[in-house]
């Protein structure tokens, strides 16, 4: 193993270690997308008895929708929680004071969101098939496009909070648990774009998110694979990721002249 | 060879008009040497320490480690250092092994496991190698803290209050140890610490901080001598209160 490699795995050991002697935590990874999942899928089986005739096409586009976005949430909050913790546990000098590169310090916690949002959704949709009869792989293999577009998405959030983090302390850290979910009216997730306000599309059509969703629509209600929205939903990630790491080492250079690193969880 | 660690006209204010914190600093401490670096609260001790680690970024100035620029090149030369102090804790949650494997992990270190079983026996910690670091005493703290410090064999360590809210006898174990691994490995030691006692017997050298500046330095018989004091405590009295003229 390379020594960078070696160091990005000892950070992803760190945390590893820490849920392994932490089953509450684990809990808590799990616990919010299966409470959306049940809520949602009880919205969706009253919308069914309603509306029987274009209930199991409604049924996939919420659940699909509430799957999928919470792979964005649990990937920006697995990669923003995973810097708080070494905040939280006082480790921060450590771990500054060590080899590891900020680059290999990010890479780290996108492994992490990586593995916390898998622990989260992938019960989530087992739960999803088990209850409510909803099977996300109906999707195909777009599916993995899309989990992959939002993950990349929530690590481009999680910088942009992390670099907040950096620059306004402790202050910043609620951030943390609610950033995404302001983005939530904006990213289409449980309707098509069209239904905003056409001043307001374009501020949607910025989000790869709105992109991944548009693609979702089209893949269960019209059976087809939209390769434009999941180019765009990727080439907007790839701007985003870059801009928000940008400002992610930008604000860590600040940090070290503020001499913000020596008091940062104060 | 260069020096462990060479400082030029370092300077540190936080803010444009805020008085300079670190004031215009100067000293080569050789490899092999363990010099002290003593001064009240404020005297910019930790400021400096921060410097030297690269947390920090100077306002003027330039800092060689271990022949490593820290402003160009500071990862060479951090896999080659390390630091200890009570004040930055390890993850409490996670057992001795755990954290120091953690580190092993950071500076690249071969053998691991035997390094840790290595240190484990050193510094006695084999009885409690497997418990959270947070339940640990403030004793058995310290040595993890310093195992953690000494998993890369650094060639300069920083010691920010090795011995700090330690009794007497964990005390003197910590500073005897400390002793006789500096004298096999060889390495560089800057200490800050309050405690002159413990400054009189590890250092070969002490830099005297006030306001930033480096007030005196020499050894702590020397400076003693010059003080025409009967300990290094008195001396940093005389010097914090002003009432010599350094």
């Amino acid at each position: 193993m390379s020594p960078a490699l070696r160091r990005v795995w000892g950070l992803v050991y760190r945390h590893l270690a820490l849920y392994r002697r932490s089953p509450p935590r684990v809990i808590e990874l799990m616990y919010w997308p299966i409470l959306q999942m049940v809520v949602w899928g009880f919205i969706t089986a009253y919308l069914a008895g309603v509306q029987n005739n274009v209930a199991s096409v409604g049924a996939g586009i919420l659940l699909g929708g509430v799957l999928l976005w919470e792979a964005a949430l649990r990937s920006q909050m697995g990669f923003s929680i995973s810097f708080l913790e070494e905040i939280w546990s006082r480790n921060l000098g450590h771990i500054f004071v060590s080899p590891l590169r900020p680059h290999e310090l990010v890479a780290g916690l996108m492994v992490m969101s990586v593995l916390r949002a898998a622990i989260g959704v992938v019960p989530a949709m087992l739960l999803a098939w088990l209850l409510y009869a909803f099977n996300i792989l109906t999707m195909g293999p777009a599916l993995v496009g899309f989990f992959a577009a939002l993950i990349m998405m929530g690590w481009a959030v999680a910088l942009g909070v992390t670099s907040l983090i950096l620059r306004y302390g402790a202050g910043a850290e609620a951030l943390a648990w609610s950033v995404l979910f302001g983005i939530t009216p904006f990213a289409a997730v449980f309707y098509p774009v069209s239904v905003l306000p056409p001043w307001l599309q374009p501020v949607a059509l910025a989000l790869p998110a709105a992109h991944v969703f548009e693609g979702m629509r089209a893949a269960l209600v019209e059976q087809r694979f939209a390769a434009g929205h999941m180019a765009a939903a990727f080439a907007l990630n790839a701007l985003w990721l870059a801009a928000m790491y940008w400002l992610f080492m930008r604000q860590f250079q600040s940090a070290r002249v503020r001499g913000a690193l020596l008091n940062i969880g104060e | 060879m260069a020096p462990a660690l060479l400082v030029e006209g370092l300077r540190k204010r936080y803010r444009d008009d805020a008085p300079f914190a670190v004031d215009g600093l100067n000293f080569s401490l050789p490899r092999g040497q363990t010099w002290g670096l003593l001064g009240g609260n404020g005297a910019g001790k930790t400021t400096t320490i921060a410097m030297l680690l690269g947390l920090l970024v100077p306002t003027e100035g330039r800092i060689t480690a271990l022949g490593h620029d820290m402003a160009t090149d500071r990862f060479a030369a951090l896999s080659q250092m390390n630091f200890s102090s009570p004040y930055i804790a390890l993850p409490h949650r996670l057992s001795v092994a755990e954290n120091l494997r953690i580190y092993a992990h950071l500076y690249n270190v071969p053998k691991a496991s035997q390094r840790i079983a290595e240190l484990a026996e050193s510094l006695q910690l084999t009885d409690f190698i497997d418990r959270p670091a947070g339940e640990l005493s403030a004793g058995q703290k310290t040595r993890v803290a310093l195992a953690k410090a000494l998993i890369n064999r650094p060639a300069l360590l920083l010691l920010d209050e090795p011995t700090a809210s330690l009794d007497p006898d964990t005390g003197d174990w910590v500073r005897s140890w400390l002793e006789r691994y500096q004298a096999q490995s060889g390495c560089a030691i800057l200490l800050a610490s309050h405690n002159m006692a413990e400054v009189e017997r590890l250092c070969g050298h002490v830099l005297m901080l006030k306001q930033g500046q480096v007030v005196d330095r020499g050894a702590p018989a020397e400076l003693i001598a010059r003080f025409g004091r009967d300990d290094l405590e008195q001396v940093f009295l005389d010097i914090a209160r002003g009432t010599v003229a350094a």
